[in-house]
């Protein structure tokens, strides 16, 4: 008995705290989902799935949910073919200070992410870093627009972001693979191309796929990159339920579209964590 | 060069190639904080540390520091006193939940930043919580439970079994155990969290942004000023920021593998 009492005297502050801070927040969302609101977007009394129809029905929130979707593979993609050559170098060609880079890579996920935003718009900017320098040589005669405010900038800077999510994952991955497996296709007259492609690739795609989850998973959530480096069409789903809570001020649609996302991104775990156990079994027939 | 050693050039290469991409911005940042003219142009000019001087006369900027700062202080605080308790039941005790207050503790991590927000937003006036700065304070304790739980979790795992065994066969009693033998043994580990905390909570925005009344927090307050038009003066404050928070997380690293 005292044992048990002091168990949860320990546990009590936290899970009191979760559930009143967190959980219920969660709840409520789901259930300001199901509340009816006038023209004006104003919560009123009534339960109704009329959000839900709304959303499906208005291209605005379906089709933006599935631009985004396509948005965030592209930045995964992305994510993964510049964590390749980055990790595999690391892994398998750098010989000291691995430690030293393998901190390099994961120092910028704790750097401020609008420092990092930020800098995108001076590189890319009309009188940014790379217009003047393609002016200064000649490249060009004028500023190139797109390159600043546009969904070309958003996306290189998601990438940017995400690059050490998935880096980091893939090096693991890289890592773990043992090393007598590569000299064994070595042995049997494999070049390095094929080494890659027919062991190293295969062995490590669960890794590269969980980086890529975490890439596509934060893509569909961030709000803050378009709203930084978008342009006016840029539109990422995230935005839309943010001005739904903020000017439009539609909150029982606002909660529907956000729930959407949420199993959304639900699905997409479900299908990586699918995926992941599928491809390593392949691993263990390997060993 | 015969191909294989080309091929390794190429490999070498593009791996450098991408560690220097994610880079190359920082250092734009820290090159241009320097940069005496007001458009960030290339090639630089002028060198100067005039932004800096223009940065410790805003006084909007600096009373934004000092609000991060205590935030981050609180909230801090805050998490580490639910926090660490909380991690060394779980990690002494077996009981039924364990695996859902893991599962739930993360979730300001898992889950899209947005959903979290504007869930707060919704809720936190129905418990008496009006959106504010107190409101952004509570939204950080809840994230930063996130990570005081795992990584104070990870370090009691670590912690050498036959330590408390031994406090308690010399007749110690478990708070004297605590106190006297666990805690002094993971100090190391708190301090790293510590700096961990105060980083993550100085630099959150996607929270903050729908919580935030009234004087705005560092990140929001360069989010302000990017709106309002790049100036130089973003920067110098950037490239202290980063300095700043570098340290703390290359400390804070070091200190959570010592034993």
């Amino acid at each position: 008995m005292k044992g048990w009492l002091k168990k949860y005297s320990l546990l009590l502050p936290l899970v009191v705290w979760l559930f009143v801070f967190l959980l219920l927040p969660y709840c409520f969302v789901f259930i300001q989902s199901f509340l009816e609101s006038d023209s004006f977007g104003k919560t009123i009394p009534g339960v109704s799935i009329d959000s839900y129809q709304r959303a499906f029905s208005n291209s605005l929130y379906i089709g933006t949910i599935f631009r985004t979707l396509m948005y965030a593979v592209l930045v995964a993609i992305l994510c993964i073919l510049l964590s390749l050559p980055l990790a595999y170098w690391i892994a398998f060609k750098v010989k000291r200070n691995k430690t030293l880079l393998y901190t390099l890579i994961s120092l910028p996920l704790w750097v401020s992410y609008i420092i990092r935003a930020y800098a995108w718009k001076i590189i890319l900017g009309k009188e940014g870093l790379l217009n003047t320098f393609l002016q200064w040589a000649h490249i060009t005669d004028k500023p190139v627009e797109y390159f600043l405010y546009s969904t070309f900038s958003t996306i290189v800077c998601l990438v940017y972001i995400l690059t050490p999510f998935v880096a980091i994952p893939v090096y693991t991955a890289f890592e773990q693979i043992p090393k007598s497996l590569i000299e064994a296709a070595k042995d049997l007259g494999a070049g390095s191309f094929t080494t890659f492609r027919k062991v190293i690739f295969p062995l490590a795609l669960p890794g590269i796929i969980s980086g890529g989850t975490f890439a596509l998973v934060l893509t569909m959530g961030d709000f803050l990159s378009p709203l930084l480096l978008g342009g006016p069409n840029t539109l990422f789903i995230s935005n839309i339920v943010q001005n739904l809570f903020g000017t439009s001020n539609d909150r029982p649609l606002g909660s529907a579209v956000g729930i959407l996302i949420l199993l959304l991104i639900f699905l997409i775990l479900g299908i990586a964590a699918r995926s992941e156990k599928k491809y390593s079994s392949l691993k263990s027939d390997a060993r | 060069m015969n191909t294989t050693s080309l091929k390794n050039f190429f490999v070498s290469f593009s791996g450098i190639a991408v560690l220097l991409f994610l880079y190359f911005p920082l250092a734009v940042i820290v090159l241009f904080s320097f940069n005496g003219d007001t458009v960030n142009s290339f090639p630089v000019q002028h060198f100067s540390l005039k932004w800096y001087s223009v940065l410790f006369r805003d006084d909007e900027l600096l009373q934004s520091v000092g609000t991060s700062i205590s935030i981050a202080l609180i909230s801090t605080a805050v998490a580490l006193l639910i926090g660490i308790p909380a991690a060394y039941a779980m990690h002494k005790y077996d009981f039924k939940g364990k695996k859902l207050i893991d599962k739930i503790v993360l979730m300001p991590i898992t889950l899209p930043g947005i959903v979290t927000g504007v869930a707060m937003l919704s809720f936190f006036p129905f418990v008496g919580v009006k959106i504010s700065l107190t409101a952004v304070t509570f939204g950080h304790i809840t994230f930063l439970c996130a990570i005081v739980v795992t990584q104070m979790l990870a370090r009691f795992k670590r912690l050498d079994p036959y330590l408390e065994q031994a406090a308690y066969d010399l007749g110690a009693t478990p708070s004297a155990t605590f106190f006297k033998v666990i805690l002094p043994n993971i100090k190391t580990a708190i301090i790293g969290c510590v700096l961990l905390c105060l980083v993550l909570s100085m630099d959150e925005i996607p929270v903050t942004f729908f919580l935030i009344a009234g004087n705005n927090t560092l990140p929001l307050e360069i989010y302000a000023m990017m709106r309002r038009g790049i100036t130089p003066e973003v920067n110098a404050i950037s490239t202290l920021i980063f300095i700043f928070s570098t340290t703390a997380i290359l400390l804070s690293m070091r200190l959570n593998k010592e034993k």
